[in-house]
């Protein structure tokens, strides 16, 4: 939104939306990182179809990392309700939701990957680089890794080039973080689980 | 491997009340009615109609019969005299472009410009053609403020050999109001290293040259790879200023230092935390508030 930077404004924002988009969908494209099954309802007749909309509000550097921490996050809070179906005498199906705002399913996000940025400045590499550290960077190298360690794409983003070497290198380094960014993360949304309505809700102004 | 810590967003706390220095504060927006008094003369801030009213949005003061309002955050305004950091963004005949947060870029002419051979040369054609080789677009530089035009642009100038383009070291972006006007901007602190305070908001933070006099009058950069212990004292420096930023202290050398000696039982990387932060920050106002009183 054009909250994050004054280029945003109007359509401003649409070529990083289009970029932002067709990076998670290829790191979603693997068929184990969100169970789908769990998601019908009939077979072959009704299922749930999930969509996932990203609003930035603010631009601080290191945006395909937040922005896969925040699906993440996401997806582990929803709650879909549960769906009877019920057969008419004519044969048409009715799907009729329970009456009960606490019965639903959630879904399972043990695989669902997280993006981590690695940016090549100099010789070496970093991660979650600052705005400014990103203009520094020539390359940088985006790989979704999962929460067991397993990479299920990769990307080249920047116009530098990046030595097979240090790919290899970067790679290792981004499957050791993501790692550790998963166990944080999971932690971090059972330690918000527990706190249930006592849960302090602050808004992005707040 | 360090562990990655996350947190659950809470609501920002408000920034702690210091002490009141004496005479209460007085806040406006702008629209705000300060005075309906003919008789006061202002300062920053328009009349429309009979009473006075401002603006910009800060501090109201009173001085006698002029009022003064000082911006909390605002664009760079130049007053002569006055050491700017800038950053050249465009080349052009006689001149060059500065950035300097200000409303309007600065403008630094090529007569006002240190030339290596000698003060008192007359610019030829030859030194027009040369301009890109002593600035180029991006460098950076620190000067002084010669005068403002009635649009409001500043026109710098480095006649001096303690001016001129910097070298390798940090710059961080501040607002000018956090920048106290003291007599030197110039500071070489103790802990080794050395800070240019731009009162355009612009901090640079470079390690100390060895030699005090230069040859060119500060054209030629310094290369050499700055050893590890120069460049954690900068780093720490800019995590210390970046800490005051955050809460509204004012700027100058001795809050850098006591905020940089309370920041030393932290890892530097600690301090941009927000717990470390706050005590860093407590400890630091603590001691100016012993210094004044």
């Amino acid at each position: 939104s054009a909250n994050a930077t004054p280029e945003f404004e109007g359509r401003g924002g649409e070529e990083l939306g289009t970029e932002i988009a067709s990076t998670l969908y290829r790191v979603f494209s693997c068929e184990s990182s969100v169970d789908l099954k769990s998601l019908c309802i009939n077979p072959r007749e009704h299922c749930w179809v999930l969509y996932v909309d990203v609003l930035l509000l603010e631009c601080g550097g290191n945006l395909f990392d937040a922005i896969s921490i925040a699906v993440k996050a996401a997806l582990f809070n929803t709650r879909i309700p549960k769906v009877r179906v019920l057969e008419d005498e004519e044969g048409s199906k009715e799907i009729e939701l329970s009456d009960d705002p606490y019965d639903c399913i959630r879904l399972n996000v043990d695989n669902v990957p997280c993006i981590v940025t690695l940016s090549k400045i100099g010789y070496r590499h970093v991660v979650d680089a600052t705005l400014q550290e990103e203009a520094c960077c020539l390359a940088s190298l985006l790989v979704s890794v999962t929460s067991k360690g397993a990479l299920t794409s990769m990307k080249k983003v920047g116009k530098g080039s990046l030595d097979p070497e240090s790919i290899f290198e970067m790679m290792e380094t981004g499957k050791r973080v993501g790692k550790s960014l998963h166990i944080a993360l999971q932690k971090i949304l059972d330690e918000e689980e527990s706190l249930g309505t006592s849960r302090q809700k602050v808004g992005f102004l707040g | 491997m360090s562990a990655i810590t996350m947190r659950l967003p809470v609501a920002r706390k408000p920034v702690g009340p210091s002490a009141p220095r004496g005479g209460e504060k007085h806040l406006v927006a702008p629209g705000d009615t300060i005075t309906t008094d003919t008789g006061y003369m202002r300062w920053g801030q328009r009349r429309r109609g009979g009473g006075g009213r401002t603006g910009k949005r800060g501090k109201g003061e009173r001085v006698n019969k002029l009022v003064c309002v000082k911006a909390l955050k605002t664009r760079y305004n130049g007053e002569v005299g006055d050491i700017v950091v800038g950053r050249i963004t465009e080349v052009q005949q006689k001149r060059w472009k500065v950035e300097t947060n200000s409303r309007l870029d600065s403008v630094l002419l090529l007569s006002s410009m240190n030339l290596p051979g000698g003060e008192l040369r007359r610019r030829s054609a030859e030194d027009e053609l040369a301009m890109r080789d002593y600035l180029q677009e991006g460098d950076l530089i620190s000067a002084e403020v010669q005068s403002v035009f009635s649009d409001g642009a500043v026109s710098l100038h480095t006649r001096s050999l303690k001016y001129g383009k910097l070298g390798q070291g940090v710059l961080v972006q501040v607002s000018p109001s956090l920048v106290k006007r003291q007599k030197t901007h110039f500071h070489d602190l103790p802990c080794g290293a050395s800070v240019i305070l731009g009162n355009n908001g612009f901090i640079w933070i470079y390690p100390t040259p060895e030699q005090k006099d230069e040859e060119a009058g500060g054209f030629t950069t310094n290369l050499e790879p700055v050893p590890l212990a120069d460049r954690e004292v900068i780093s720490r420096l800019r995590n210390c200023i970046v800490a005051l930023v955050t809460h509204k202290l004012m700027l100058f050398d001795t809050s850098i230092l006591y905020c940089y000696e309370a920041s030393l039982p932290h890892q530097i990387k600690d301090v941009l935390k927000p717990e470390v932060m706050e005590e860093i920050i407590l400890e630091t106002r603590q001691r100016l508030l012993e210094l004044e009183g």
